[in-house]
C-alpha cells in the first residue's frame, strides 16, 4: 500500500500540526493545577498528524464499522495529541477538547468511547500491542486489508510483556500491524539510557523479525515515506526519532515537563513560538 | 451434550480440565463460528488435541506469556470473538492479574478466563503451582463473575453457560484426573444459584465450592453417623452471591460452616461473610480452608490433610466446633 501525496498535503498536515500543538497548550492550560503530559504529547503530533490526516482509513458518521483502521495507543500520555488528532478527524468539537480533564466530561480518564474513535483505553504502560494483536489477527481471519496502528513510547518498552507481543506479532506474520515508537529519548526520570536502556533498539526490533523502519517523527515527509515503507509477511515498527515537548523551547527535553502545570506567562509565551515557527 | 451415566463416569476420569477442553470445548465450537480458545502451551496438558485437530482456525496458542495471551484475548473478543484462555489457576490469575484487570474487568472483554489445576491439584510440584488466593484476587475485580464447579458434569454445564453469555468471567477448575462425582445423574444448574445436596435437616449447613464439595459429601456423611446433622450446600457461583439462599441458610441453621481449597481470606467463606456481616443477627461461621499460609509439597492427599481439607479432618473440625456451641 502506497500513500499518494503531493505538496499540498504535506503543507495541510503540517498546518494540521500546528493546529493540533495550539489545541494541546489550550488543553494543557485548562487543566490548570492538576497539570498534564505536555512533553509526550507534543513530541507525537506529527505521528498522529500523519496518521490522522492521510494514513489511516476511518469514517467519523460509522465509527464502529467493522472495515476501519484501529489507532490502538500504548503510550496514552500521548492525550494531548490525541485527543486534538480526533478533533481534527472531526469525532470531537473543540470546546469538548477543553473540557477533557474536567468531572463528568466523555474524554476524562482517557476511556474506550469507540463512537467518538478512542478505541481502546490505556494508561498502565506495555499492555495495548497484545491486544493490536487479538485486532490484526481477526482481520487475518475476516480477510479485510485494514491495519492496526499502535502508538508506543521509548520508556514503555522496558516492560516485559511488550517484548512478548513482538515475539508472538512477528510470529502470526502480522503485516497488518503497525507500531511506531515515539522515540522521544526521555522517560520520566531522564535519559532512557540512563534510566534502562534500549538500544541498540533497531537491531533488537529487527532480530525479533520486526520490519524495521527508522524516520525522523517532526517530519512529515520521512513519516511519509515510513508508513509507505512495508514488507509483506512481518510486523512493521516505525522508530520516530523525536523531541519531548517539540515546539516550546522551555519543554523541550526537560523531563519535569514529562507531567507538570501550565502557568499563563508560559502557555502565552508557548503559543507566540509555535504561531511563529 | 449428552449426559448419561457413562459419560458422567467417562468425564470423571478425564478430570475437570481434560472434560473442559476435550470435551466442552469442541461440543461449543461446533455450534459458534465466533469461538476461540487460547493456552499458553498447555494444549497438551489440557487434552486439547480433539480440539485442535477438529478446530485450528479457532484455536491459538501464545508459547509461554500469559499476560500477551490475555491481551491478544482482548482483542479478539474487542472485535467479536467468545473467547476461552487458560493455562494454571495460579498463572492466569497472578501473572496476568493486570491484563485481566484492565481488559475484563474494567473494559468487559468477552473472555472467559479458565484457571485449571486450582487449589492444591499440582501438590507435589509446589507452591509456584497452586492456586490457593486466586478466588480472592478475581472476585474483587468488578464485572468478572467467579465459578468454581464441584465436578465433571457441572463443569459441562458451567463452560456451556460461559459460551452463551457475553460476561467475562474467571471459571476455577479443581481436582486432577479421576475427579470425584458429586452428580450421578442430570440435575438443574442454575448460574448464581447454589445447590443443595442433602436432605434439609440439622442446625449445621455446610457449604463448600470446587473439589471440597465431594469432601463434603462424604464429611457430612461421617457427622451423620456421629449424631451430627448437617446440611450440605454447593456454591457453584461465587460471585454474584446467592443472596437469596444464604439468606434462608442464616434463618435455618445455628451453624455456618465454609469449606474450600483456598485461603480463608479473600476466598468464598469471605464472600458469605461479607455478606452475613450486615445482618442483624445470624448464626456464628467456621472458615474451613488454608490459614493464610503456605504448605510443604507432597502429595495431594498429604497436603489437603495438612489443610485440614480432607473429609476425615473436616468432619473432626465441624464435631468439634459443633461441640464447642452445645
Amino acid at each position: 500500500m502506497s500513500f499518494t501525496r503531493n505538496t499540498d498535503d504535506v503543507n495541510n498536515i503540517k498546518a494540521m500540526a500546528k493546529r493540533m500543538r495550539l489545541n494541546a497548550l489550550d488543553m494543557a492550560l485548562e487543566s490548570g493545577n492538576n497539570g498534564s503530559h505536555l512533553g509526550g504529547g507534543l513530541s507525537c503530533i506529527e505521528i498522529l498528524a500523519v496518521l490522522y490526516g492521510k494514513v489511516m482509513d476511518y469514517d467519523v458518521a460509522n465509527p464502529e464499522k467493522f472495515e476501519r483502521d484501529r489507532f490502538i495507543p500504548s503510550k496514552n500520555h500521548c492525550v494531548l495529541a490525541h485527543l486534538p488528532a480526533l478533533c481534527e478527524a472531526g469525532y470531537i468539537e473543540k470546546n469538548e477538547l477543553l473540557e477533557f480533564q474536567k468531572d463528568g466530561g466523555r474524554l476524562t480518564g482517557y476511556p474506550m468511547r469507540k463512537e467518538i474513535g478512542l478505541e481502546y483505553s490505556g494508561g498502565s504502560l506495555g499492555m495495548a500491542i497484545s491486544v493490536g494483536i487479538g485486532i490484526a489477527l481477526k482481520f487475518k481471519e475476516k480477510k479485510v486489508d485494514n491495519k492496526v496502528y499502535i502508538l508506543l513510547g521509548d520508556g514503555e518498552l522496558n516492560e516485559g510483556s511488550i517484548w512478548e507481543a513482538f515475539m508472538s506479532a512477528a510470529h502470526y506474520h502480522l503485516d497488518n500491524l503497525v507500531a511506531i515508537i515515539d522515540r522521544n529519548h526521555l522517560s520520566y526520570d531522564g535519559d532512557t539510557e540512563e534510566v534502562m536502556g534500549i538500544e541498540p533498539l533497531s537491531t533488537k526490533l529487527e532480530s525479533f523479525n520486526w520490519h524495521v523502519t527508522e524516520c525522523d517523527g517532526h517530519d512529515v515527509e520521512s513519516l511519509f515515506e515510513a508508513f509507505d515503507d512495508v514488507l509483506e509477511g512481518k510486523p512493521h515498527v516505525i522508530v520516530a526519532e523525536t523531541v519531548k515537548g517539540k515546539g516550546v523551547s522551555f519543554i523541550e527535553n526537560r523531563r519535569e515537563w514529562h507531567h507538570h502545570r501550565l502557568s499563563k506567562d508560559e502557555y502565552e509565551q508557548a503559543i507566540e513560538e509555535i504561531t511563529k515557527a | 451434550m449428552n449426559i448419561s451415566s457413562l459419560n458422567i463416569r467417562k468425564w470423571s476420569m478425564l478430570g475437570q480440565r481434560g472434560t473442559a477442553f476435550g470435551v466442552a470445548m469442541p461440543e461449543i465450537a461446533s455450534k459458534m463460528d465466533n469461538v476461540k480458545l487460547l493456552t499458553a502451551d498447555l494444549a497438551l496438558l489440557s487434552g486439547m488435541d480433539r480440539y485442535v485437530s477438529m478446530y485450528p482456525d479457532k484455536f491459538l496458542n501464545v508459547g509461554i506469556a500469559e499476560q500477551n495471551m490475555i491481551g491478544i484475548a482482548a482483542g479478539l473478543a474487542m472485535e467479536g470473538d467468545v473467547v476461552f484462555a487458560t493455562t494454571y489457576a495460579s498463572f492466569i490469575a497472578v501473572r496476568s492479574l493486570e491484563h485481566v484487570r484492565q481488559h475484563l474487568s474494567y473494559l468487559k472483554c468477552n473472555v472467559k478466563l479458565i484457571g485449571s489445576s486450582a487449589g492444591v491439584v499440582a501438590a507435589k510440584s509446589g507452591v509456584s503451582h497452586w492456586a490457593t488466593e486466586d478466588i480472592a484476587f478475581m472476585r474483587a475485580l468488578p464485572n468478572i463473575k467467579v465459578f468454581s464447579p464441584a465436578d465433571c458434569l457441572e463443569t459441562v454445564k458451567v463452560m456451556e453457560y460461559a459460551a452463551s453469555t457475553d460476561e467475562p468471567m474467571y471459571i476455577r477448575l479443581s481436582g486432577g484426573l479421576n475427579c470425584p462425582i458429586v452428580y450421578k445423574e442430570d440435575y438443574e444448574f442454575e448460574p448464581g444459584k447454589m445447590v443443595c445436596l442433602s436432605e434439609k435437616k440439622g442446625d449445621v449447613a455446610v457449604i463448600a465450592t470446587g473439589l471440597m464439595v465431594s469432601e463434603s459429601v462424604k464429611a457430612v456423611k461421617l457427622l451423620e453417623e456421629k449424631g451430627v446433622d448437617c446440611t450440605l450446600y454447593n456454591m457453584h457461583t461465587i460471585k454474584p452471591l446467592d443472596k437469596e439462599t444464604l439468606d434462608e441458610i442464616f434463618a435455618d441453621y445455628k451453624l455456618i460452616v465454609t469449606v474450600e481449597e483456598h485461603n480463608v481470606i479473600g476466598g468464598m467463606g469471605s464472600a458469605v461473610s461479607e455478606y452475613k456481616a450486615i445482618k442483624e443477627s445470624s448464626p456464628r461461621q467456621v472458615f474451613v480452608g488454608f490459614d493464610d499460609c503456605f504448605l510443604d509439597a507432597g502429595s495431594q492427599r498429604y497436603v489437603l490433610e495438612q489443610a485440614g481439607l480432607t473429609y476425615e479432618k473436616i468432619a473432626s473440625r465441624i464435631e468439634a466446633e459443633w461441640e464447642k456451641r452445645k
